[in-house]
């Protein structure tokens, strides 16, 4: 299916809410030689929930499996944005009249362009209806 | 009034004797008979009704325990039949399974005066407002107060637990005079009271607190007597030998055991040697007329000491001291038994968490804070926050029936909790009482 390389597999770690702990991920994923592309943490009462998007991420998941954290795929999309004004809105409303429900979202600025991860309730339609509003998604390879 | 029952109170020491004799030469016999539980108990232990010839040949016979209600759910080790119970109560028991207690009327009454006799020795009768603000229901607190307040002509007001400011107006509008609940709900009611600007010592008629349910020290009542203008006084009890029963006098120096009702040894957790009056041990109560659920040996797990000597008020019964620990490892949170063994059970009811567990307890403000920490299983961590905040509340839920009592429940990662072999310390209490 053409959407298949669009779907990028997101890894979900859990984490408690003190000191240390995201030192102790992102040395793992170091010493594996593994790269951060983008990350988000989303906090919760006592406990978080790191989300990144790593260029080797099956073995991201059995390095940190492998020490004990609690660590899940997830399938995500990223979306280039104009770095301008509007950028956001652009892509946003795309998803709002497509009545595509965005669960959550992360971004970051690169060289070329921004980009936004989002995770979102139906990945299919969320798909279909950038490519059909003239959004450009990112391919998984590009990262993966 | 000095004595509700002068005769029984001040009774001579040898009369007392004698009849605590005739009361369990009738009980043994009577429980031989008629109750195959502890028949069988007595056969393994090997002792007949015979062989109890002086009171101190109690030491002969089988000890019972908390499980032993447990085992027995609900009612098979009750002797009394249906038909002659005019009452049960409920208490949530070691594993999940509550345990169930019986009252003939003859129980109701012993338990009634009881506290009849305990009320009155610290001071209350007629023309006291006597607020209950025990739990009324199936926990025996409220009920056991309110009955036993009646009974000595007091006004009883039983607001039962919870909705504290409406408490504190109603404390003020009908001028309580005597208050019975745990002493850190006491003390929270302190606190609320000062924040609606009510003064409990200058605004209110409060003069007597009758405080149990739960361990406190002499600094809590040194601080409640010196904070709030009241005298503190110390009940005991469980809802195996009744419910709250006995009630420190105005000496404040332990409270006394009605010597008719009940008989208290104070053995060595360690020997199971009787220990004499000031020594610390384990107390076992055997509960000398009780019909529908007799209680002979009974092992409550509360580490105390006694004293022999004639009271100052001229009560001639033994008195007991402030539990001050036990030889398991229940916990008492907000006056409510917790066993960590209740909190494992129900984990194992919830998949998304493991079986380990660590239980914090606190205290925070005056009231006492439990949080029960478990690690999320692999299958069932998810990437969304709100089904990892589902799992939490619904393990509070969970929790929450089970004990009884409101607990904060911690998600934490798998493999981070200590394990034990050999026997599990899941538990850190930080009061300081």
């Amino acid at each position: 299916m053409e959407h298949k390389k669009y779907v990028i597999r997101q890894i979900s770690v859990f984490s408690e809410n003190k000191p240390g702990r995201l030192a102790a991920i992102a040395k793992a994923l170091q010493e594996e030689g593994i790269n951060i592309l983008a990350f988000s943490i989303a906090e919760a009462d006592g406990f978080g929930v790191v989300r990144a998007l790593v260029d080797k991420p099956q073995k991201a998941y059995e390095k940190l499996s492998g020490i004990g954290f609690n660590v899940a795929f997830t399938d995500v999309i990223a979306v280039q944005m104009k770095d301008v004004p509007g950028g956001l809105y652009e892509i946003a409303r795309i998803l709002g009249e497509g009545k595509i429900n965005i669960e959550y979202s992360y971004a970051y600025s690169g060289k070329d362009a921004a980009v936004l991860i989002l995770r979102v309730d139906n990945v299919d339609a969320a798909i279909s209806a950038i490519r059909n509003g003239g959004g450009t998604l990112l391919e998984s390879s590009l990262f993966q | 009034m000095k004595c509700w029952d002068p005769r029984i109170e001040e009774m001579p020491r040898e009369d007392i004797r004698r009849l605590q004799y005739r009361l369990l030469k009738t009980l043994v016999y009577r429980l031989y008979s008629f109750s195959a539980f502890y028949h069988d108990r007595m056969k393994a232990a090997g002792v007949h009704p015979d062989d109890i010839r002086t009171l101190d040949d109690i030491r002969k016979l089988p000890f019972m325990y908390k499980g032993d209600l447990r085992d027995n759910y609900p009612d098979k080790i009750f002797v009394a039949g249906q038909e002659d119970l005019v009452r049960y109560h409920v208490s949530s028991g070691t594993t999940g399974k509550p345990t169930v207690v019986g009252y003939t009327q003859n129980d109701l009454n012993n338990w009634t005066a009881s506290l009849a006799r305990g009320l009155v020795s610290c001071g209350l009768g007629r023309g006291d407002v006597f607020q209950v603000s025990y739990g009324y229901g199936l926990f025996t607190g409220g009920l056991g107060l309110h009955y036993g307040a009646e009974r000595i002509g007091a006004t009883v007001l039983p607001t039962s637990v919870g909705n504290t400011e409406r408490q504190i107006e109603l404390m003020q509008d009908l001028h309580t005079t005597a208050i019975a609940c745990t002493p850190s709900y006491l003390l929270h009611m302190g606190e609320v009271a000062e924040k609606m600007g009510v003064s409990i010592r200058n605004d209110t008629s409060l003069r007597i607190g009758i405080l149990g349910a739960e361990p406190w020290s002499d600094n809590m009542k040194a601080r409640i007597e010196e904070w709030l203008g009241i005298k503190a006084y110390d009940i005991y009890g469980t809802s195996e030998l009744s419910g709250p029963m006995f009630c420190e006098c105005t000496e404040q120096n332990g409270f006394h055991v009605w010597a008719d009702l009940a008989y208290v040894e104070i053995l060595d957790p360690g020997t199971g040697e009787q220990l004499g009056p000031g020594e610390q041990g384990e107390m076992v109560i055997t509960m000398l007329q009780k019909e529908a659920l007799p209680m002979i040996r009974f092992k409550i797990g509360d580490i105390t000491s006694y004293d022999d000597d004639v009271c100052g008020c001229g009560r001639t019964h033994p008195r007991v001291h402030r539990i001050s620990g036990r030889v398991d490892d229940m916990l008492i949170i907000r006056g409510i038994n917790v066993f960590p063994s209740q909190v494992e059970y129900t984990l194992m009811t919830v998949p998304e968490v493991g079986r380990h567990f660590m239980i914090e307890v606190d205290r925070k403000g005056a009231l006492d804070d439990m949080l029960v920490k478990v690690e999320v299983s692999r299958e069932a961590f998810s990437d969304k926050i709100t089904d990892l905040m589902a799992i939490r509340k619904n393990v509070e839920h969970r929790l929450r029936n089970a004990l009884n009592v409101a607990v904060n429940v911690e998600l934490v990662e798998p493999g981070s909790l200590p394990r034990f072999e050999g026997k599990a310390k899941r538990v850190i209490d930080r009061r300081k009482i």
